[in-house]
């Protein structure tokens, strides 16, 4: 009778306890069924994180890439833009100065350049005295760039006469072509 | 004497060419320049009709064949060169001096027959390397010897002795030694690039002084000739060198901005030279080392391009003090300073003249240059160049009677020699590239 009682007593531990034991490993599967779930939703998302910061990253290198070939722009306007000047004259025209503000902004936005300024003159005058007015030409835009408040430091200035034309030619438009202020970048 | 002077410069240089014999005429021991062969003031107006037969060959044989003709036209050639004579031509003359006995006998009629008023006769005698010649300058209507000489050199001196006689020539007709030792700085693009270049005062034997491989313009020599001063972009800028010519001596000044226009004073190891270190282009002047002595201008505005009148006194320059270029003289001692030119309204490039009394200079009317004259007293203004291209940087040979140019009128920029007024306009001589910026040097430049 006693025998019994604890075979039944052991029979009402023991099933449930299988019963526990079965609810528990449901209770398992379950759990690395929603550990999948999540790795997957981590990689759809981190994913898309990447696909964002690729975007992001193609603009910025869009920026980046439009910023340097703004900057080159500046840069070889600053460097292919000449002044002109009328015969025999070192006065700076109305479009020389317009001109001449720009490369002053260049300047002040590139603080670490110094620049030379070409003075050149056309061919008709004679050698030596194109020279002195080459000189005189390269002075004149080198004075207005300093009024704009370019240090003196940064800029250079040199004559080069009628040595150096632009266009060979020996008529009025290469004329006009040759009397010019030009610009380099040391 | 003059023949001395050469043999003791050339006794060093190891050339064997002597005077052996001078044979002047008796009673002409005067100075040629009373003798009125050339009118001085007025010497191209009337050309004076000269033979020059082919010398007579002393012994036959190749050589002397060849070297009879070849000396006997660089006479003609280097004194056709002056201006001064008429060349007649050898097919006229009514005697082969080839079969005359004696040179020394001459039937003048022949040459007075066909209008000759000179007549140059020579022997050439040619020994190993060696030879002799005898040279004569004859007056056909007054029938007298005026000149005579022998020289003796290696035939490869033969230039020398004709040129060695020329000046003879026209020491005896004009009392000058006339530019028969002088030279001609240029600027020539021969070799892509601007150089100076130096040859001899007929164009012949060009050189090459200057191998800067950059821009170099402006040679002018000093009054010795031994000097030569130029502007080079060498250094990357416009700097001026002070160069001698047979040793390694030199100075540099490289101030900032231009250093230009060099200028020598007279019998003076000094020179005037534009420089714009203070920010503004003036004429300074310089020790042969390049040190600056004094300024020289002081207006604000363009002021370069200095020349000196012989005694060193006064200085022509140009200036835009007046709002267009013009030459304008300073008197050095007073400090005075005077506008010479009111005609055009770009005058620049003044040279002054040997003689000390005019100015040449280029002056520009629609786009192009020509070549000017005017007294220093800015009367007597003409114009030498008229319709002929683009013509700069006149040049006075160191006797005064003629003036090297540069001109486009073929084309490229070439040199071209005129006499001082304006006759017989030919060109010097033709490199490769363009040449420009003659500058003539003094009579004694030791070649």
């Amino acid at each position: 009778m006693r025998k019994k009682l604890l075979i039944n007593l052991a029979m009402v531990l023991v099933i449930p306890g299988f019963l526990f034991t079965v609810s528990c490993a449901k209770k398992t599967i379950r759990a690395e069924t929603s550990l999948t779930q999540q790795a997957e939703d981590e990689a759809a998302a981190e994913k898309s994180k990447q696909e964002e910061l690729a975007r992001q990253q193609a603009i910025e290198e869009q920026r980046l890439q439009e910023e340097a070939e703004r900057k080159t722009a500046a840069r070889n306007m600053f460097l292919n833009e000449d002044i002109f000047f009328e015969f025999d004259s070192a006065v700076l025209l109305a479009e020389a100065q317009e001109i001449l503000k720009k490369k002053a902004e260049w300047l002040i936005n590139n603080s670490d350049v110094t620049a030379t300024i070409e003075g050149h003159c056309d061919e008709r005058g004679t050698n030596e005295y194109n020279l002195a007015l080459g000189e005189r030409r390269a002075e004149s835009a080198k004075t207005f760039l300093m009024d704009l408040g370019i240090a003196e430091s940064r800029l250079n200035s040199i004559s080069y006469g009628e040595e150096r034309p632009l266009d060979p030619g020996h008529n009025e438009e290469a004329w006009a072509k040759n009397r010019r202020g030009h610009f380099t970048i040391n | 004497m003059f023949s001395k002077d050469r043999m003791k410069k050339h006794s060093i240089k190891t050339i064997c060419l002597i005077v052996i014999a001078s044979f002047m005429v008796v009673g002409m021991g005067i100075c040629g320049a009373r003798y009125d062969y050339i009118d001085i003031t007025h010497p191209f107006l009337r050309k004076i009709p000269i033979a020059i037969p082919v010398f007579k060959k002393i012994y036959s044989g190749d050589a002397t064949e060849r070297l009879s003709r070849t000396a006997s036209d660089l006479l003609a050639e280097t004194l056709e060169f002056t201006g001064y004579f008429k060349i007649l031509d050898r097919d006229a003359f009514l005697v082969d001096m080839q079969t005359v006995i004696s040179l020394a006998n001459v039937n003048f009629y022949n040459w007075t027959s066909i209008g000759a008023e000179l007549l140059v006769t020579g022997g050439v005698l040619i020994q190993d390397n060696q030879v002799e010649m005898e040279l004569r300058l004859y007056d056909t209507f007054k029938e007298k010897l005026l000149v005579g000489k022998k020289y003796k050199g290696l035939i490869k001196d033969q230039r020398k002795i004709v040129r060695r006689f020329c000046s003879e020539i026209i020491f005896f007709l004009t009392g000058d030694r006339g530019f028969f030792n002088s030279e001609i700085a240029f600027v020539s693009k021969n070799s892509g690039n601007k150089e100076i270049y130096v040859c001899e005062f007929d164009g012949y034997n060009p050189r090459q002084i200057t191998h800067t491989k950059s821009i170099t313009l402006s040679p002018a020599w000093s009054s010795d000739g031994k000097w030569l001063a130029y502007t080079s972009y060498a250094k990357g800028k416009p700097d001026l060198y002070l160069k001698h010519l047979r040793q390694k001596r030199g100075a540099v000044v490289s101030k900032k901005g231009i250093n230009i226009t060099p200028a020598w004073v007279p019998n003076k190891f000094e020179l005037a030279a534009t420089l714009s270190f203070s920010g503004d282009p003036e004429i300074y002047l310089l020790t042969g080392t390049g040190k600056i002595i004094k300024r020289l201008t002081k207006k604000r505005g363009i002021d370069l391009s200095p020349t000196w009148s012989p005694d060193a006194k006064h200085m022509a320059f140009v200036s835009k003090r007046s709002g267009t270029p013009q030459i304008y003289i300073k008197n050095i001692s007073s400090g005075a300073v005077r506008r010479l030119t009111f005609q055009g309204r770009y005058n620049t490039q003044p040279s002054w003249s040997p003689k000390g009394d005019k100015v040449a200079y280029a002056g520009m009317g629609n786009g192009l240059n020509n070549i000017f004259v005017i007294g220093i007293d800015g009367q007597g203004l003409i114009q030498l160049t008229h319709d002929q291209g683009d013509n700069e940087a006149p040049s006075w040979s160191p006797d005064g009677s003629l003036i090297v140019f540069s001109s486009t009128r073929e084309g490229p920029s070439r040199i071209y020699v005129m006499t001082a007024y304006g006759t017989d306009q030919r060109r010097l001589l033709a490199l490769e590239g363009e040449q420009t910026e003659p500058d003539w040097s003094p009579g004694m430049v030791n070649n």
